[in-house]
């Protein structure tokens, strides 16, 4: 007994069994308690609500939604519009970061102090003041609602948003789409011929030229073959007719709204700030010699970033860039602030409606928490890639 | 941010502290703790729950508060306020993080049934309006087909903008935010042809415009909403007490009783005043309060007409009409049970 007492891996598990124990106790008991005192309290509670109608209009869906639809719908009509910004954002912010986070550390003067001011200065001020001046900022300085103003005859612009022209799927349309998906396979496999080649033969074949043609010929024959499937629905700006009736009319093309602009404006901004220095410490964190002998061996500045540096720097990047997305993530809960309806905002109203706070939250923090969750797990992914193999 | 960690600290404290949400003598709880905490509008809406540049609180509202407090403790100040926004009131409620919520809040069926919660009275009658430009030439909601509309989210106000708009086959675009200030911002910016919430809000908000005079407030008036404070469910003692200082509030008006002259009425031969002013009978001790609670009351904030002329009626920048808000008696439709 004694022995089996002081046995370490014995001893081990029954900590940890204990530990879990204590803990699903401990949870168990918190959502028991909650239920009770919602229950004595006479308050509602469970996930039925989601099934009733919401009655509440949405600024911008990605997918239908009327005020018909259900508490549900509008709480997945709000978590795409968080999907979209934060995808989006991540996106700008990655590409901001990475070319101020080399800028920094350009020889040239102007353009790393350029990037230095940017960085000091955005990454200082709390996001929230710069989301409202972004989306105020945004709003004063466009015309009116009556008014606009447009770029290559085919944007508009107005308070109301930026006015585009919509892509309309047809009939057939499917076929342009499996062309492109074909044309990007075929391009796949001419790179990696192409590269075969090069090693073999040390000639490059013509791939870029190759690839270009295959890109825009194939899908190009699918659109004409399948009868002209695709086209676009522009918007109708009326000059006439009553004062409200003015303006762009809301069911004629696409229009991406200053709530979305401003957040993304903000977000993409703020974070690109912290990608930057992130990008900057990789960069700095590979060994001069590396450089030098990159150099020696005659390779241009470019290809040193491209083939020397930056696969080097990538593996120390990745990591903390992860938080940098993580937090771009969280942050765009701030959407409220400026009326972009995304899932806290959506669910803020559907919070209020029914009035079932703890189920509200628990949807909140449980999709955060996905999301978060699989953020890490594709750059868990791609950080493995990059990690450096040692032999 | 700020918000939604509120919110969720609140719901881990419905979690673990289930003895504030059941336990009962909230009266003794107030008196224990000396003040009673009130819950009131943290977007300062103008003569409804509001703070000047000194940090002092006005407003209808906020007067149902010390009104409260009066009653309790002799004594108007003993009040602390927790400015709440529209998404946090009724979680601060349920939670015991106020007392009393006193926030301009429509009284409907489903908060009244499935929060928990209860009202205690009618404080105003409400409508839900709109405001527009004088420039957009618009007369009549029913003219705003296709309309903008800027509002706050997290109240009824939505759905009654939505409910309005689709029977009447008119199509329209909402933009939500989260507080006032950022709505009328955005109203002002020219994001939205027209800015919607409670008539009230709508002539407290219209005053911070750079030009008041450029806007109007169209004369549809779209929905009920009865605003009134509200009490946690389950303890009536406590309901009880907050309905009858609302009705003293009343009666103190019908009866022509004001801060001013209620001592001199002390002396008056009428019983319903002697009942009100505690001089025959003991109304208070089934309450929990001294026998001249309804005295206090009113000595130290005036009768109801007192409270909304100082703060929304016509002397005041709002320049509210009674209107609807009058007394019975008065045209209006402000009825309160009598005292006896």
């Amino acid at each position: 007994m004694a022995t089996l007492l002081n046995n370490p891996t014995i001893r081990g598990y029954a900590f940890q069994i204990a530990f879990v124990l204590v803990l699903g106790w401990f949870v168990w008991d918190i959502i028991d308690n909650t239920a009770r005192n919602l229950q004595k309290a006479n308050i509602a509670a469970g996930y039925g609500f989601l099934d009733r109608t919401a009655g509440f209009g949405i600024v911008q869906k990605l997918v239908p939604y009327t005020e018909a639809s259900s508490y549900g719908r509008a709480l997945y009509v709000g978590l795409l519009n968080t999907l979209l910004v934060a995808g989006l954002g991540i996106l700008f912010a990655s590409i901001l970061g990475f070319i101020v986070g080399v800028a920094r550390l350009s020889p040239n003067w102007l353009v790393s102090r350029v990037a230095t001011a940017y960085v000091e200065i955005l990454r200082n001020i709390p996001l929230l003041l710069q989301l409202f001046f972004w989306y105020f900022a945004v709003l004063r300085a466009v015309p009116g609602m009556r008014e606009k103003w447009t770029l290559f005859g085919v944007f508009h612009l107005n308070i109301g948003g930026l006015h585009i022209p919509k892509l309309v799927l047809g009939e057939g349309a499917w076929t342009v789409a499996a062309a492109v998906l074909i044309a990007v396979a075929i391009m796949v496999f001419l790179s990696r011929w192409g590269r075969a080649r090069q090693n073999r033969t040390g000639r490059r074949p013509p791939i870029g030229l190759l690839n270009t043609v295959v890109l825009f010929g194939l899908p190009l024959i699918a659109f004409f073959a399948a009868g002209r499937p695709l086209y676009f629905d522009v918007p109708v700006f009326n000059e006439t007719g009553p004062l409200l009736r003015r303006g762009f009319q809301p069911d004629a093309g696409m229009t991406i709204v200053p709530e979305f602009v401003g957040l993304l404006l903000a977000l993409s901004l703020y974070t690109a700030t912290y990608i930057a220095e992130v990008v900057r410490s990789g960069v700095q964190a590979v060994n001069r010699g590396q450089t030098e002998a990159a150099a020696s061996l005659g390779l241009l500045p470019r290809q040193i970033l491209r083939l020397v540096v930056l696969p080097q720097a990538l593996r120390i990047i990745i990591p903390p860039l992860t938080n940098q997305y993580l937090n771009l993530t969280k942050n765009s809960s701030l959407a409220v602030a400026v009326a972009y309806p995304d899932l806290v905002s959506v669910g803020g109203t559907v919070l209020n409606q029914t009035g079932q706070a703890v189920e509200v939250v628990s949807i909140w923090m449980l999709f955060y928490l996905g999301l978060s969750f699989l953020t890490s797990a594709v750059m868990g992914y791609f950080n493995k890639r990059v990690a450096l193999v040692e032999r | 941010m700020n918000r939604k960690i509120a919110s969720i600290l609140v719901g881990a404290a419905m979690a673990l502290t289930g003895a504030t949400v059941a336990g009962a003598g909230t009266l003794e709880e107030v008196k224990a703790k000396g003040f009673l905490q009130c819950g009131a509008n943290g977007g300062n809406l103008i003569g409804f729950g509001a703070t000047d540049e000194k940090g002092e609180w006005s407003g209808i509202d906020v007067d149902f508060c010390r009104a409260m407090a009066a009653a309790i403790f002799n004594d108007p100040t003993k009040v602390k306020f927790t400015p709440l926004n529209a998404k946090e009131r009724f979680t601060a409620l349920q939670s015991g993080e106020v007392d009393v919520l006193s926030r301009n809040t429509t009284w409907t069926m489903s908060r009244d049934s499935s929060l928990g919660l209860q009202f205690v009275g009618v404080t105003y009658y409400d409508g839900q309006g709109f405001m527009v430009r004088k420039s957009l030439g618009v007369s009549s909601a029913l003219e705003l087909s296709g309309a903008k509309v800027c509002t706050q989210t997290g109240t009824t106000t939505e759905l009654n903008l939505a409910d309005y708009f689709r029977s009447h086959n008119m199509p329209y675009e909402v933009v939500a935010f989260e507080k006032n200030e950022e709505v009328l911002q955005a109203y002002e910016a020219g994001r939205c042809d027209a800015y919607t919430t409670d008539a009230s809000g709508l002539y407290a908000e219209r005053l911070k415009l750079t030009n008041p005079e450029e806007h109007m407030i169209l004369p549809e008036i779209i929905s009920k909403e009865p605003l009134g404070p509200a009490v946690r469910q389950g303890d009536d003692k406590w309901f009880t007490l907050a309905k009858w200082t609302l009705f003293a509030l009343l009666n103190a008006e019908e009866l022509g009783m004001t801060k001013a002259n209620i001592d001199e009425k002390k002396t008056s031969d009428n019983p319903e005043i002697k009942r009100f002013l505690g001089i025959e009978g003991n109304f208070g001790e089934p309450i929990g309060l001294s026998s001249d609670w309804a005295y206090n009351v009113i000595k130290n904030v005036g009768n109801y007409g007192e409270i909304f002329d100082a703060n929304i009626g016509p002397s005041t920048p709002l320049g509210i009409a009674r209107g609807l808000n009058n007394l019975w008696s008065k045209g209006g439709i402000q009825y309160a049970p009598p005292i006896r």
